[in-house]
């Protein structure tokens, strides 16, 4: 075998190794790329029940309430069809707020009861100064109250 | 004269040269317009107030992070098919550009993660395949540096380079395929632009500055590799003459 | 204008930290990349223009 060949099939073997690491990356992925489960999934039973997982949806508005003295807070998680009890013991990120996106990590107890270690805001992706929403808001309102 | 003539290094290390200070100068200008625009004409934001000024450099260069492996794979692409050699140098030359913007769009993601989200970084599919696309502009960064053969080297990058680019799309609709944290586009061509004028207009210009900035400096490294490679040549050794 | 101050300015609404950590490392990357390549390119023209007049030698 000529140096040449050999050499060229160092570079083929180097690339299928980065091929195969990609695939296995990818596949252990795979589990992962469910970042979270909405409320209606862990009803379904589509979440694990075995390890931590994480649970997205919206903060119901009117459920977040905030132990006295500490730093512990319990509100609702919903998808608007169901929604799921959870309590967090930690600082709540700047964006956490009734009625916004809420990603939280942790276990589902045997009582329904959501216990999280993390909770992360998901924000949407519009940008507008604070009179553009507060105008699309009442404008939002405005239509509501015709169709009723 | 045609636009072959520049397919020639030679013509082209002339035309290249000739349009550096251009872009240059473009960018420059551009990136301190937009810049203006980001810090005294954008208003702050209804939710994230004055974080989300970060979308300024963050979008852009996640944008470019993108646009550049695609580039190079074309160019990959095109030196694979046709065995030219400014293709292969082009998409040498790109490389550095497309990872600096790719790890600025991961840091600045940080930086943003952080204040409004609550965290520095998390595997969802968006942050995971943007990081696996810093992972494959090292490796082919590398895979060139450790290969001496120059055309085998020019082949074997261009070749995982194109592997690779099955990652692009990956990344873009990564946000529509799977629940992610990270949120969905702003800016796409299927709908209308979920983001005030202003704020937007920020966005373009310096988005267009990253354009001129990356064909710059791509230009200069360009040149530099050909007068490496091309060193035996007659014109070369003419211009190095002429300047010495 | 959107900033009562300078102070204001690089106070960021609380967030001066993230927003100046975003746009400082970023421009700090552009400028390396803008330095090393400077350095590179005229390092590269002095060494081919050595070879070429050890050659003529």
């Amino acid at each position: 075998m000529k140096s040449r060949h050999k050499k060229l099939m160092v570079i083929v073997l180097a690339l299928a190794g980065i091929g195969i690491a990609a695939a296995l990356i990818l596949n252990a992925f795979q589990s992962n790329l469910v970042f979270f489960f909405s409320p209606t999934q862990v009803a379904n039973g589509e979440a694990p029940t075995n390890r931590a997982f994480r649970i997205g949806g919206l903060v119901e508005a009117g459920s977040l309430k905030r132990d006295a003295g500490g730093l512990t807070s319990h509100f609702v998680v919903t998808d608007t069809a169901k929604s799921m009890n959870v309590v967090y013991t930690g600082i709540l990120p700047d964006l956490f707020k009734e009625g916004k996106g809420v990603v939280a990590e942790g276990r589902l107890g045997a009582d329904g009861l959501f216990t999280a270690t993390q909770v992360l805001a998901k924000h949407d992706e519009n940008y507008m100064p604070p009179e553009a929403a507060h105008a699309l808001e009442q404008a939002q309102k405005a239509q509501k109250s015709v169709v009723r | 004269m045609n636009l072959y003539t520049y397919a020639s290094p030679a013509n082209f290390y002339t035309l290249a040269g000739r349009l550096i200070p251009w872009f240059a100068w473009g960018a420059g200008i551009l990136t301190l317009w937009g810049l203006y625009i980001a810090f005294f004409l954008a208003p702050t934001d209804f939710q994230q107030s004055e974080a989300y000024r970060i979308i300024f450099i963050h979008v852009p260069a996640a944008w470019m992070s993108m646009f550049i492996y695609l580039v190079m794979a074309f160019w990959g692409a095109i030196g694979l098919a046709f065995n030219t050699r400014l293709s292969f140098m082009m998409a040498r030359a790109l490389a550095p550009t497309g990872a600096m913007f790719t790890f600025v769009a991961l840091w600045t993601g940080a930086w943003w993660g952080k204040p409004m989200w609550g965290a520095w970084w998390v595997w969802d599919a968006r942050l995971t395949s943007e990081l696996i696309l810093l992972f494959l502009y090292v490796g082919i960064i590398a895979l060139w540096a450790a290969i001496d053969d120059i055309k085998r080297g020019d082949r074997a990058g261009s070749l995982l380079t194109l592997i690779g680019s099955i990652n692009v799309p990956i990344i873009y609709f990564s946000v529509k395929w799977w629940n992610t944290l990270h949120q969905g586009a702003s800016v796409s061509v299927t709908k209308a632009p979920s983001m005030a004028a202003i704020m937007l207009q920020g966005m373009l210009i310096l988005s267009i500055a990253a354009w001129l900035y990356t064909i710059a400096v791509v230009l200069v490294r360009v040149r530099r590799i050909i007068l490496e490679r091309e060193r035996q040549t007659e014109w070369v050794k003419a211009l190095l003459e002429k300047e010495s | 204008m959107e900033w009562a101050s300078w102070s204001d300015f690089w106070h960021m609404g609380g967030y001066g930290f993230y927003v100046w950590g975003s746009f400082g490392v970023t421009a700090a990357c552009v400028l390396v990349e803008v330095v090393l390549l400077k350095r590179a390119a005229g390092e590269t023209r002095r060494r081919l223009k050595r070879m070429q007049q050890w050659e003529e030698q």
